[in-house]
């Protein structure tokens, strides 16, 4: 069965036109990575097939129909901010505000909701956590709140957008484990977007590549080679590998270098959105 | 004191508009936009020396202006989060236009500094119902969006992901704010309309980090702080307005320390930094 498919579909946000013809198919099941550099057009990507963007041409299906805006078979983590007045507030306040919390009235939950949130920390290992500020948390920790966050409603399909910014390596590969298991054992169809290609390696079954307007999607063997994405850049492109880590290298420039940078520093999440994009300009 | 027709009237328009103020004000806080709630007081100003101008009740001016102003805030929304100067450069019209229309109505000037400092003793039984009507339908307008609101205001796409209707809740909840503003003006006047709003707020939340807690330490702070007031008011003789600032701010630096103590208690040294979010919270 076809969870996801794209049918010559173009996305424009206001005059620009952020991907153009893309055609593809992601079976129920699938755990697809989406790939590219930052301004590729993968968030907006997300938002139309959460029904927040209309195609301005093609057709989107999901699950056999047209995607419907608040669907609630798509658990979504939205690129990770949290404003600062809101750090006070305990991870369970953060994590609970999305149980059912697009109905009117006071923000009362009830017994069935309060144990879909504790068995949605229960299920990520975040219960202790979540009883503290989340200016308490650190960045992994924070993650892993809102990934618990996006399986309320258990849902069939999982949209991710970069969980994976401005953690160091060590705690990449556990959210990414960690979003393994959970489409294991739930049987759900993960996007995961990344600018990164590395922590996803040995979990993804597919890469969706975004760049220079066009969308590619196939197996890493496929996609992820010189010739495949020097076609979809439309520029002179190398995949290099070492030992199991591959690195995508335009001329002497790294493509996806942003990653990489900001690993060094520890406490870098002020900065993480800034210097990606900083890199990539 | 209570022997006394204006002090009831004073202790009754206090509560109510406190209550509301700490309310409105913890979501204001929580929001990031508390530069919204600074923004309508000084458009009310323009509002209610308008309304004396032309002879109708300056409350109905301040309600009239605040909540126009909410609903333009509100349409605008993002775009008008970046631009602090445009802003700025509006509300010093909308003082200068308020002060030309006092120059305009020579007759009372204590009426500008009741309006620019309140004077909650001079609260007639008129003015005390419609500041419960007002707050009445307030509360009630907020109990009605409470729920997508708080989920709005933490992870707005999120919520729009999930059907919430972002711009119409942001909208509904600048008039709210706008009433409350209006009401807040009627007792400490549009100057320091922070201290009852943004002051309990900001204190509660330095205080607790669950949030139906500190919703309810909100209204109770604001509450405490406009009774006290009016308390030391009429034992010192000084202004009511000067004794509310006073323990708003006392408050806030009560909270700040609870804060410390209970980081400290928690064995949180220092904050882990979180992502910077650039709104119009620039205050």
């Amino acid at each position: 069965m076809t969870a996801i498919a794209f049918e010559n579909v173009t996305l424009k946000l206001g005059a620009r036109t952020i991907v153009s013809g893309v055609d593809l198919a992601i079976g129920a099941g699938e755990f697809v990575g989406l790939l590219g550099p930052n301004g590729a057009g993968k968030t907006t990507l997300l938002r139309a097939i959460l029904g927040l963007l209309q195609p301005s041409a093609g057709a989107i299906r999901l699950f056999g129909a047209a995607p419907l805006k608040g669907d609630r078979r798509i658990g979504y983590m939205p690129q990770h901010r949290v404003a600062a007045a809101t750090r006070s507030l305990t991870g369970w306040d953060y994590v609970a505000s999305a149980a059912g919390g697009w109905r009117w009235g006071l923000p009362r939950l009830s017994a069935a909701e309060r144990d879909e949130v504790g068995w949605a920390l229960e299920t990520v290992g975040a219960a202790d956590l979540a009883r503290r500020p989340l200016m308490a948390l650190s960045g992994g920790e924070r993650q892993r709140l809102l990934i618990s966050q996006a399986l309320l409603g258990r849902p069939k399909l999982l949209l991710l957008d970069e969980p994976l910014i401005s953690l160091d390596p060590s705690r990449q590969q556990s959210t990414v484990d960690l979003v393994k298991r959970l489409q294991a054992e739930f049987g759900m169809t993960v996007l995961f977007s990344a600018h990164e290609l590395n922590p996803l390696l040995g979990a993804m079954d597919r890469v969706l590549y975004l760049g220079n307007g066009h969308a590619m999607l196939g197996t890493v063997d496929e996609v992820v080679t010189g010739p495949s994405l020097s076609r979809l850049y439309g520029a002179p492109i190398e995949v290099l590998r070492l030992g199991r880590r591959l690195f995508v290298v335009s001329g002497d420039i790294e493509v996806e270098a942003g990653a990489h940078r900001h690993d060094a520093c520890a406490h870098h999440d002020h900065a993480g959105h800034g210097a990606a994009e900083h890199h990539h300009a | 004191m209570l022997d006394y027709d204006f002090m009831r009237q004073a202790f009754a328009a206090g509560g109510i508009v406190a209550v509301l103020s700490g309310l409105v004000g913890y979501f204001l806080v929580l929001r990031g936009q508390t530069f919204a709630g600074h923004a309508l007081s000084h458009v009310g100003f323009t509002g209610a020396t308008g309304a004396i101008l032309f002879g109708l009740s300056p409350l109905a001016g301040l309600v009239g202006f605040t909540v126009l102003a909410g609903i333009g805030m509100g349409l605008l929304g993002e775009k008008l989060s970046a631009r602090d100067v445009a802003i700025g450069m509006m509300l010093s019209l909308a003082l200068g236009l308020g002060l030309l229309f006092l120059h305009f109505y020579t007759a009372y000037a204590t009426e500008a500094t009741a309006l620019l400092f309140g004077n909650v003793l001079a609260v007639g039984p008129s003015a005390l119902l419609s500041l419960a009507v007002l707050s009445g339908l307030s509360l009630l307008a907020l109990g009605l969006i409470a729920r997508p609101l708080l989920f709005s205001s933490l992870q707005p796409e999120l919520a729009e992901a999930k059907g919430v209707p972002l711009r119409t809740l942001s909208v509904a909840f600048l008039v709210i704010v706008g009433v409350a503003v209006a009401e807040c003006a009627q007792i400490v006047g549009v100057l320091l309309v922070f201290t009852l709003m943004v002051g309990p707020a900001a204190a509660a939340q330095n205080c607790t980090s669950r949030f139906g807690l500190g919703l309810g330490l909100a209204a109770l702070l604001a509450l405490g702080e406009a009774w006290g007031g009016i308390i030391l008011a009429w034992e010192t003789d000084w202004p009511t307005s000067f004794w509310i600032t006073c323990l708003s701010g006392i408050a806030y630096l009560g909270s700040l320390l609870v804060g410390w103590l209970a980081r400290r208690g928690a064995g949180i040294v220092r904050p882990v930094p979180l992502v910077a979010q650039t709104s119009s919270s620039a205050e």
